[in-house]
């Protein structure tokens, strides 16, 4: 296939609140290959969640996105009207959530939520329908799916939930997957697993994933390519082993800088000083400017274009941090 | 917690599939099956709906017919013999009629009136409680002002009001009584949908490219169900209750076709003069009723509320 899955182009989603614009996404670019897997990374807030639920236009009011362009195939998505997105919705791209207690369907059986999943695209028979759901099952590593496929969501751990809830992701092969930090509720090794088993298939299967996450060793061993957001822009871009080797951007270099791995045993620990702005009411000049040990006068000032800084890599600063540099 | 001793088996059986049976029904049954009271008003209102099921095999006499009732017959007392040859075990009313037979008639037709128009009124109150939270905006804000100012009308009046209008007669009484009740299921309905929308499984069920209609009849009315099924016990014994006060007034069921609430009115005017049992009988079938619901609706709450789980 010529071109990427899923090309991101400006895109602006804003919320229209009382207490004013709040510019959650506020104009970010990028794209995912086939078989790729985009890493999304930030804090709480920073608006990658908000990205991801741009794509599956799932933006409720006040929310809104206000412009750009998201390209699935090709296919512009913003401006579909809600039918025709409900048509893309679990059929082209699928979302794998945060929670695997909250998002399925305390009361409902799983084969009765995964096979209305089939159902509500194609017009095939509950049987076959059911057939498929079982093989979904097998692949994501359930045993006995058979058994499995009639018992209620409350008879399953999490990690078998959060199984179940790929499984019904992969159910009409989608080109797309956005992972909203679905391994930041389960435990370290059923999330190793969880994470080999999404590598797996989407090498199988040429599944691109974009892998939203604040946890950079989730990243680390699962990305091509990682996207940093902060404050609802992308300030770094870059193949994962040389951003996280090298960071270009103050707060990427802070966020590496903040896991307990990379403390001396005994120190304190770094952390980056502050909290993420309102996101209604953002400072001139740089957001991360009053985090930033390097800020000058001109950050406060002026917002930093992105800059590309070699191949592949791009970043919104004004005193980047010692990579390629290139003339701006 | 009963004391089980720990064997190697349970601890092996941790990570074993939890038994296929265990549904949230079974779990429901279990804990309602756990109090006295319940079973008490479960075993009692059971008898009652029996009796009424059963009732023209098991009463002397049908008291919808008019050639079977003897005018001679009139306020006998308990225990007296009627002109037919049975034994009247409750007494006969003014045109005499056979109590123990009126009441069992009597109770099939508040029975009926009660659950219809509680379904019905469900139903209505949930579609509604249910579009108005998901659609929210001006959807949400125009039905809820309905609902708004139907409860701000004393249910009494406009159930007087509405069967005034329309007339005597079953289907109408249960029109009147949808028409009062459906509120209360609509604004209970829209508090908990409001909080179950906002949880992950739609928004994962949205994602699937599910259509709204199936998002919100098949993903969130089942979450929704639990305070429906508490409301609808206590509306029933309620409109039990308004039943027999309209047909009291004289505004509800005709004559011929006695509820308990008509045999009750009809008693009413010999209470002073020692015919007691003619009101107080059919009072007794109506509070037994009502009673024996609200036993088992108390736990049922008790059960269903999240709250209040142990």
């Amino acid at each position: 296939m010529q071109g990427p899955v899923i090309a991101v182009e400006n895109l602006k989603t804003h919320f229209l609140t009382r207490a004013g614009t709040v510019k959650s996404v506020d104009g970010i670019s990028f794209h995912v290959n086939k078989g790729e897997v985009l890493g999304l990374v930030g804090e709480s807030g920073s608006g990658k969640s908000v990205t991801g639920f741009s794509i599956m236009g799932l933006i409720d009011p006040p929310g809104k996105i206000v412009d750009g362009s998201i390209r699935l195939n090709g296919k512009e998505l913003v401006g579909l009207s809600e039918d025709e997105m409900r048509k893309v919705r679990g059929r082209e791209v699928a979302m794998i959530f945060q929670d695997p207690m909250m998002t399925l369907n305390p009361v409902l059986r799983i084969d009765t939520q995964m096979i209305e999943a089939i159902t509500a695209h194609e017009n095939v028979s509950e049987k076959a329908a059911r057939g498929r759901a079982r093989d979904a099952l097998a692949r994501v590593g359930i045993p006995s799916p058979d058994e499995r496929l009639s018992a209620y969501p409350h008879q399953f751990s999490g990690g078998m939930r959060q199984r179940v809830a790929i499984a019904t992701a992969l159910l009409n092969s989608p080109s797309l997957i956005v992972c909203d930090e679905p391994t930041t509720a389960l435990d370290v090794t059923i999330q190793s697993q969880i994470l080999a088993e999404m590598q797996q298939l989407c090498a199988e299967t040429g599944t691109a994933l974009i892998w939203i996450t604040h946890d950079l060793t989730v990243i680390a061993g699962l990305a091509q390519r990682v996207a940093v957001m902060y404050a609802g822009r992308i300030v770094e871009t870059g193949p994962v082993d040389a951003l996280l080797d090298a960071p270009i951007h103050p707060y990427t270099r802070g966020l590496l800088g903040s896991l307990p791995s990379a403390g001396v045993p005994g120190q304190p620990l770094m952390q980056i000083p502050g909290a993420t702005p309102s996101l209604a009411r953002l400072p001139q000049g740089c957001a991360f400017a009053p985090r930033c040990t390097l800020a000058s006068d001109v950050c406060r000032t002026l917002a930093p274009e992105s800059l590309a800084h070699g191949q592949d890599r791009a970043a919104r600063c004004h005193h980047p941090l010692d990579a390629p540099k290139v003339a701006a | 917690m009963t004391d089980t001793p720990i064997s190697p088996a349970m601890l092996a059986g941790a990570a074993a599939p939890v038994p296929k049976e265990e549904t949230p029904f079974t779990r429901f049954r279990k804990a309602f099956f756990e109090d006295k009271v319940a079973v008490a008003g479960l075993i009692l209102f059971s008898i009652i709906v029996a009796l009424a099921l059963l009732a023209p095999l098991i009463t002397p006499q049908n008291p919808y017919d008019l050639r079977s009732v003897d005018l001679m017959d009139s306020r006998l007392k308990p225990g007296s013999v009627a002109g037919e040859g049975f034994t009247t075990w409750l007494g006969t009313d003014g045109v005499g009629r056979d109590l123990y037979s009126g009441i069992l008639y009597g109770l099939r037709i508040s029975l009926m009136v009660g659950f219809l128009s509680g379904l019905i009124a469900a139903s209505i109150g949930m579609a509604v409680g249910l579009i108005a939270a998901y659609a929210g905006g001006r959807v949400e804000t125009i039905l809820m002002r309905i609902v708004d100012l139907q409860l701000s009308l004393p249910a009494v009046l406009i159930a007087l009001i509405l069967v005034a209008a329309l007339g005597k007669g079953v289907d109408k009484i249960i029109f009147a009584l949808v028409v009062v009740q459906w509120a209360y299921y609509a604004r209970t309905v829209r508090g908990n949908a409001l909080v179950e929308r906002r949880k992950e499984y739609v928004e994962a069920a949205q994602s699937l490219g599910l259509s709204n209609a199936r998002v919100v009849f098949r993903h969130i009315m089942p979450n929704c169900l639990a305070p429906v099924i508490v409301i609808v016990t206590v509306q029933t014994a309620h409109a039990i209750a308004l039943e027999a006060t309209l047909s009291f007034l004289g505004v509800g069921l005709p004559q011929t076709e006695p509820s308990l609430g008509v045999l009750i009115a009809n008693g009413f005017q010999y209470m002073l003069s020692g015919s007691y049992w003619i009101s107080f009988f059919p009072g007794l079938a109506l509070l037994l009723t009502i009673v024996s619901i609200n036993l088992m609706g108390d736990r049922i709450r008790d059960v269903l509320n999240p709250r209040l789980e142990k």
